[in-house]
């Protein structure tokens, strides 16, 4: 199987469309009576960054934690890299979910440990590294990358918000995965940290080659981060595009997020 | 009473049952694992037991002494004096040792964990440890559960001993009575069905604090309120299980012995 893949890739021409590594088809999802997703369909491409934005509450977050198998939809199917999620048994979900960063909206770092140990907690746990030695090393390299080599030994109660998403961050690419989901990445910094975030953002889909869905209403973040936005309102997606495409829509809902 | 509302609390309630026993079945998959968590397991029984040794210790101590005190004018009244450090054994070590114990254990250790499992839940961590592949309830759960069974029965020995001691001291109060003398009293009168099914019945407890300290920080629901009350219900629920553990425990022990 294996073989034969490589094999095609290598005859493909060079202008194939990337492939598809997340699409989501008719998900639709209620909480009691309230339906707040009605009908999602989203493809992400391999090394691609999508930005879904819309107003608070309208089911963003719950989208990316279907993706994921937190949340279980009523209809519709969720294929991740190739795999039917809802399909999936536990160890399989675990399997995929190896291969998925998710970062919180409030970063959630394990607030009893400091950040070295939040930053080894998924290489020991998840990825079973025994080695000390490759531990420290990956822990020293990703903190650089994130720029907060000197706050390897504080605890998270010792950190800003924009540490926090840092390391975050950090603790979320240790493991390389290959594509990430960002929730509301800059919600809740100042504009010049939330700015330093979204290159940030940036910079790791060039070195990781990852592709990403990042959900935000930082006009400043998808401006520096997407490929392509959708706009999300009512349980749908009503709008899709470039930035300066969306920027000259004459839609009335997609124009009152860009003033 | 209306019926629709009467169904719907059938409902809720069958649903937390079956939720419980999903949760159970989980957390014994995740113990008998190859994959346990040694070392966490151990920082657990060091947060647990040892942290929690002073509040049962100095209950305990003063729970001996005070029965002593209590006791003695009934005991005297019938001349059987001689009698109190037998008396106060067993009671101790069959019955107020491990209920005083789990008491204070699901006060302090059963609030501690549904406490910090909820924060740990509302601030979206455990959900985190989750999506990262790892496995909370394993690193999380079993490692406290497991170690409340283990800590409960070493907290109980220490508490009972305590006891005995402060009714020791008790005793000294109106006359002089030779240590060796009173212990070698106090433990002559135990056998082997004081002991085990008390202590049993301890481990018992541990499990009751732990399973439900965990599953109710574990079944936190959204928002901060919600720490709060998953430790106060974790500590109602605990402590109603203890009384029930124990008249089982007592019930079957009595048949058979
Ligand atoms: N577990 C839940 N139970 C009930 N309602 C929920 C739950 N999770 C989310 N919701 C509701 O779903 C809606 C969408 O939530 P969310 O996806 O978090 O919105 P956002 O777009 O701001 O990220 C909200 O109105 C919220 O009240
Ligand atoms: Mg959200």
């Amino acid at each position: 199987m294996e073989d034969i893949k490589v094999k095609e890739e290598r005859s493909a021409p060079q202008d194939t469309p990337a492939e598809a590594v997340i699409t989501v088809s008719h998900l639709s999802k209620s909480f009691g009576d309230k339906q707040v997703l009605k009908d999602i369909n989203l493809t992400l491409k391999k090394g691609e960054n999508i930005v879904v934005m819309g107003k608070s509450g309208e089911g963003k977050s719950i989208t990316i934690q279907c993706i994921v198998g937190m949340q279980e939809p009523d209809s519709g199917s969720v294929k991740v890299l190739g795999k039917e999620v809802l399909e999936l048994n536990d160890e399989e979900l675990k399997e995929l979910r190896k291969r998925i960063g998710f970062l919180f909206q409030s970063a959630a770092l394990y607030d009893s440990m400091s950040v070295r140990d939040n930053l080894s907690f998924p290489l020991t746990k998840v990825l079973k590294i025994k080695d000390q030695k490759e531990i420290d090393q990956r822990i020293e390299e990703m903190l650089d990358s994130v720029g907060l080599s000197d706050a390897i030994d504080k605890m998270p109660s010792d950190l800003s918000g924009g540490m926090l998403k840092r390391v975050g961050l950090a603790r979320t690419l240790i493991v390389k995965p290959e594509i990430m989901l960002y929730d509301e990445p800059t919600t809740g910094l100042d504009p010049i940290t939330g700015r330093e975030i979204s290159h940030l953002i940036v910079d790791i889909q060039k070195k990781y080659k990852t592709s990403s869905i990042i959900i935000t209403h930082d006009l400043e973040c998808a401006k520096i981060t997407a490929n392509r936005i959708l706009v999300m309102s009512e349980g749908e997606y009503i709008a899709e595009g470039t930035y300066d495409e969306l920027q000259s829509s004459d839609n009335e809902l997609v124009k009152s997020f860009f003033i | 009473m209306n019926i629709e509302t009467n169904k719907l609390a059938v409902k809720t309630w069958l649903e937390s049952a079956g939720d419980t026993c999903i949760f159970f079945y989980k957390f014994m998959r995740n113990t008998f694992s190859i994959e346990f968590e040694w070392s966490e397991f151990v920082r657990q029984c060091y947060e647990i037991g040892y942290k929690s040794f002073t509040l049962v210790g100095i209950t305990s101590f003063i729970m001996g002494t005070v029965l002593i005190i209590q006791l003695r004018p009934t005991m005297v009244d019938f001349g059987a004096e001689s009698m109190l450090p037998k008396i106060l054994t067993v009671a101790i070590f069959r019955e107020i040792g491990p209920v005083i114990t789990g008491i204070i254990c699901a006060g302090k250790i059963a609030s501690g964990i549904g406490a910090e499992l909820g924060s740990m839940k509302v601030t979206e961590q455990i959900d985190s440890m989750e999506v990262s592949g790892a496995n909370p309830m394993q690193y999380l759960v079993a490692t406290r559960i497991i170690a409340c069974c283990l800590m409960l029965p070493l907290l109980t020995i220490l508490g009972n001993l305590l006891s005995l001691l402060g009714g020791y001291l008790a005793m000294n109060f109106t006359d002089k009575v030779s240590f060796y003398l009173y212990f070698s009293k106090s433990f002559n009168s135990l056998t082997f069905t004081d002991y085990l099914p008390a202590m049993l019945k301890t481990v018992l407890f541990g499990f009751a604090i732990g399973f439900v300290g965990c599953y109710k920080g574990y079944n936190a629901n959204r928002g901060t309120a919600s720490v709060g009350i998953a430790a106060n219900s974790a500590v109602v629920t605990a402590s109603l299980w203890i009384f029930f553990i124990d008249i089982v425990v007592v019930l079957i022990t009595n048949l058979l012995f």
